[in-house]
């Protein structure tokens, strides 16, 4: 029994000194020290959503962080409740969190939360999600001219399902209203899956989810995207049109960056700066990105923040379009 | 029967040593898992999301999917032994599972809830093997109103009941709707309630953080005050003679668990319902339903068997969302579509056609994970019994530390643990004043899901009312629910009545 207990304690005791050793070696660069908080401004099942937890195991897989990364999800009032979570985390080394467009209009639609994303901590934007224009297969509609034709005959009984109040669904289908000149009802719904759900359901008439939320039930054949709010034709839907070339030159995507906590230190931003980076490179969000029709560089400092401060004077610019600031 | 070969494909995918291996380890992790309060269904699957790297889709989804059934059988254990609600899908189960347990009889209580659990399993299983892709389509069919409509039946089962005092029970529905209410709305994307930018109230009052404390501190309080200093608080025993005669009287709790199993099912496969309001609303039918409504409260087998079975049932009828519309179910199923889309599987209505293995596999790995979490949880029933016979004086701080821990562990926030204190002795001052405390955790619940389907139904008719009557799904569901309402006050018109006829 004693030699057992030796033989079973003495590896123990040298492993443990042995890591103990390895970690003193390791002091010179920052490392979480315990699980890092990964917000999301989204619901659950949302292309927001398994966007964040498809990087969460690509980060496991390759042993890209030696502390794991834990999704939270904080869907509440269009992303105000991550934005302030983590405005009230200023200066924490281990909050960061996976943002939409949302980041830049509800804080401008709420001014009394007293955030400003310009103070955030730019780690990188790992791609930028496209926009289409779906409906019905049943609805019989092939294209935006029957599109405009059927919403302007239903009026303000046309339905048109999206993920919150002031946020970018809800600019898209002002932009179509304004566009066409139509009359189209806008419904918030809790995350981009539930609104596909409700086009696929027929409890709404159009939708203009990204490819990611729409995929399962285009493959099926249920419902059809009509055009896109892309400067070129996506390679997953050929036959979609842009709205460019159906002359209303109106181009929107969704950005899918990870930020920190306002005031994170130097070396904490720099690595995980250094951890997407990584996960942006690997063959999983490669072809990720391809599979869900993604777009975009991967930008990260000086750039992220400047690519921030354009998309938000742009969003200032269409939610004074649309009364809504 | 093209179902069959499918199953039995499934069988043979299912009983290969590794997954079968990997339903036995999940079952057992996922029991542990579920036995802790505050930790649930929910974190298991996610904190062992990424081991799932190591097995072939196949498998990780098999593994994922006993800790899923595991930790619904672990549920009801704490909320047996402790009182406090293992997982949130367990809250029903302490109504009558602790006071069955003050009286002696945990034992038949667990093996209760192990069998409803076993057998609402087993249902579901074979519900979602006969019927998967009908069924999707009925999940389809639900939309803000058919939603509103579900969630007033919810309501109704539990105002509808006869013997509560229905002023009481009206005050503890909308005290927990007030509260539900609190944080950030969704469909305005203004603050609710927050008393003056409090922080912690802008995510609103999870669910847990109630149920904690008005179960598990609550409990504790009202503990201390009647048992006045014994420290023995329950004289629990098992033998095998005593589990033997537990399983021959378990025939009068049948019809709760085939009315928990297929509501649990029904209620499940609803896109944002879930386990939750599934076995809740299964107690309050299996109480509408019962010969002898009064006694549930107080120890009724029948009001451990109808949750039970509800919410291992609604376990299997989320995942129907979630494979064949790419629609999470439930927030485990949440995070199983997370795993899929990183597996390279695409859910949706192509799943069953282009990914047969994986689909059977799994449905044939719910009917051995579900053999598997009964005979585990049988086998540890001596162990959890033990437990009961700690002292009080050692129990009681024990049940402190869980609760803490547990309200403290999902959002990190100690806002939530004060409101858990504050809930537990405001819970406790309510039960002395004999206020229901269960309609205010269903309102709590339900409250959500109930108003936002409300305004979005209003919204897309124009604000008529209407529109609950005019669509074919909603409309019945309505209807009875409104009868449910109303059924209480035609009985005390009629007790008038018939107290002048009698004078």
């Amino acid at each position: 029994m004693k030699t057992l207990c030796k033989t079973a304690v003495l590896p123990a005791v040298l492993a443990a000194i042995a890591a103990w050793a390895f970690s003193g070696a390791a002091l010179a660069a920052w490392e979480p020290k315990k699980p890092v908080d990964f917000v999301i401004m989204a619901g659950k099942g949302g292309g927001a959503d398994k966007m964040a937890r498809l990087m969460q195991s690509i980060i496991e897989k390759h042993k890209l962080a030696s502390k794991p990364f834990i999704p939270i999800n904080k869907p509440g009032g269009s992303g105000a409740e991550a934005l302030v979570h983590l405005k009230q985390k200023a200066g924490d080394d281990h909050t960061i969190m996976v943002t939409l467009n949302s980041f830049y209009t509800t804080p401008l639609r709420q001014p009394g939360l007293g955030v400003d994303v310009m103070t955030f901590s730019p780690i990188g934007r790992m791609a930028e999600d496209t926009f289409l224009l779906w409906v019905h297969k049943d609805s019989g509609i092939k294209n935006v001219e029957d599109f405009v034709k059927a919403a302007k005959s239903a009026g303000n009984n046309w339905i048109m399902a999206g993920t919150g109040k002031g946020q970018e669904d809800q600019l898209l289908t002002n932009f179509l209203n304004k566009a066409y000149g139509l009359d189209m009802k806008y419904i918030p719904f809790k995350g981009g899956g539930r609104v596909a759900k409700e086009l696929a359901g027929k409890h709404a008439n159009s939708t203009v989810n990204n490819p990611s939320e729409q995929l399962g039930f285009y493959e099926a054949g249920n419902t059809v995207p009509l055009a896109a709010f892309t400067p070129d034709r996506l390679p997953l839907f050929k036959n979609a049109p842009t709205f460019r070339e159906l002359g209303k030159d109106f181009v929107y995507f969704m950005q899918r960056s990870v930020v920190g906590a306002p005031g994170m230190s130097k070396e904490a931003e720099d690595y995980y700066r250094n951890v997407f980076k990584k996960v942006y490179q690997t063959d999983e969000w490669q072809g990720y990105m391809k599979k869900k029709s993604l777009q975009g560089e991967f930008l990260t400092g000086g750039d992220l923040k400047s690519y921030w401060q354009r998309e938000k004077d742009n969003h200032q610019k269409m939610l004074k379009d649309i009364g809504e600031i | 029967m093209e179902v069959l070969d499918h199953l039995i494909q499934g069988f043979a995918i299912a009983l290969q040593p590794m997954n079968l291996g990997l339903v036995i380890f999940g079952c057992a992790l996922g029991l542990f898992i579920g036995a802790m309060p505050g930790l649930g269904s929910v974190n298991g699957v996610a904190i062992l999301l990424p081991m799932t790297f190591l097995v072939p889709p196949t498998g990780a989804i098999i593994f994922l999917a006993a800790i899923y059934y595991g930790a619904m059988y672990g549920g009801a254990i704490s909320s047996i032994m402790l009182g406090i609600p293992g997982a949130s899908t367990a809250v029903a189960t302490t109504f009558d599972g602790r006071p069955m347990a003050m009286q002696g009889l945990a034992d038949k209580a667990l093996i209760t809830a192990a069998t409803a659990s076993f057998i609402g399993g087993t249902i579901s299983v074979i519900l979602f093997t006969l019927f998967a892709p009908p069924l999707a389509a009925v999940a389809l069919a639900f939309g803000a109103a058919e939603e509103f409509a579900l969630m007033m039946l919810a309501f109704a089962t539990f105002i509808g009941l006869g013997g509560d005092d229905i002023p009481k029970t009206l005050f503890s529905i909308f005290i927990g709707l007030v509260f539900s209410a609190v944080g950030l709305d969704i469909i305005s994307g203004q603050p609710r309630l927050i008393f003056g930018d409090i922080p912690g109230f802008l995510h609103g009052i999870n669910f847990l953080v109630l149920a904690i404390g008005i179960y598990g501190i609550g409990e504790m309080l009202w503990t201390i005050e009647s048992s006045k200093g014994d420290v023995q608080i329950s004289q629990a025993t098992v033998t095998v003679r005593r589990i033997i005669d537990d399983l021959r009287t378990l025939k009068e709790t049948f019809k709760s668990v085939i009315v928990g199993s297929f509501l649990g099912y029904f209620v499940g496969i609803l896109p944002a319902a879930g386990a939750t309001p599934g076995s809740l609303m299964a107690y309050g039918v299996a109480k509408t339903l019962s010969k002898d409504p009064d006694s549930f409260g107080k120890g009724n087998p029948e009001g451990v068997a109808a949750p039970e079975s509800a919410n291992n049932a609604a376990s299997t009828g989320s995942m129907l969302p979630m494979l064949t519309l790419g629609i999470p179910g439930s927030p485990t199923t949440a995070i199983l579509l997370g795993g899929m889309v990183i597996w390279g599987l695409e859910p949706g209505p192509m799943l069953f056609v282009e990914h047969q293995e994986f689909v059977w596999g799994l449905i044939a790995s719910l009917y051995a994970a579900n053999l598997f979490s009964l005979l585990i949880n049988v086998a540890f029933i001596p162990a959890f019994i033990w437990v009961l016979r700690l002292p009080f004086t050692v129990l009681a701080p024990i049940i402190f530390v869980l609760c803490i821990v547990g309200g403290y562990a999902p959002t990190q926030d100690m806002h939530d643990v004060w409101l858990i204190l504050i809930f537990g002795v405001v819970g406790y001052l309510m039960r002395k004043l004999e206020y229901p405390l269960a309609p205010a955790v269903l309102a709590i619940v339900l409250g959500p899901l109930a108003e936002t389907s409300l305004r979005q139904a209003l919204l897309i008719s124009n604000g008529s009312l209407m529109v609950f009557f005019e669509r074919p799904i909603s409309a019945p569901i309505m209807v009875v629910a409104l009868v449910l309402f109303v059924l209480p006050l035609l009985k005390l018109i009629k007790d008038r009545v018939g107290a002048r006829g009698a004078a």
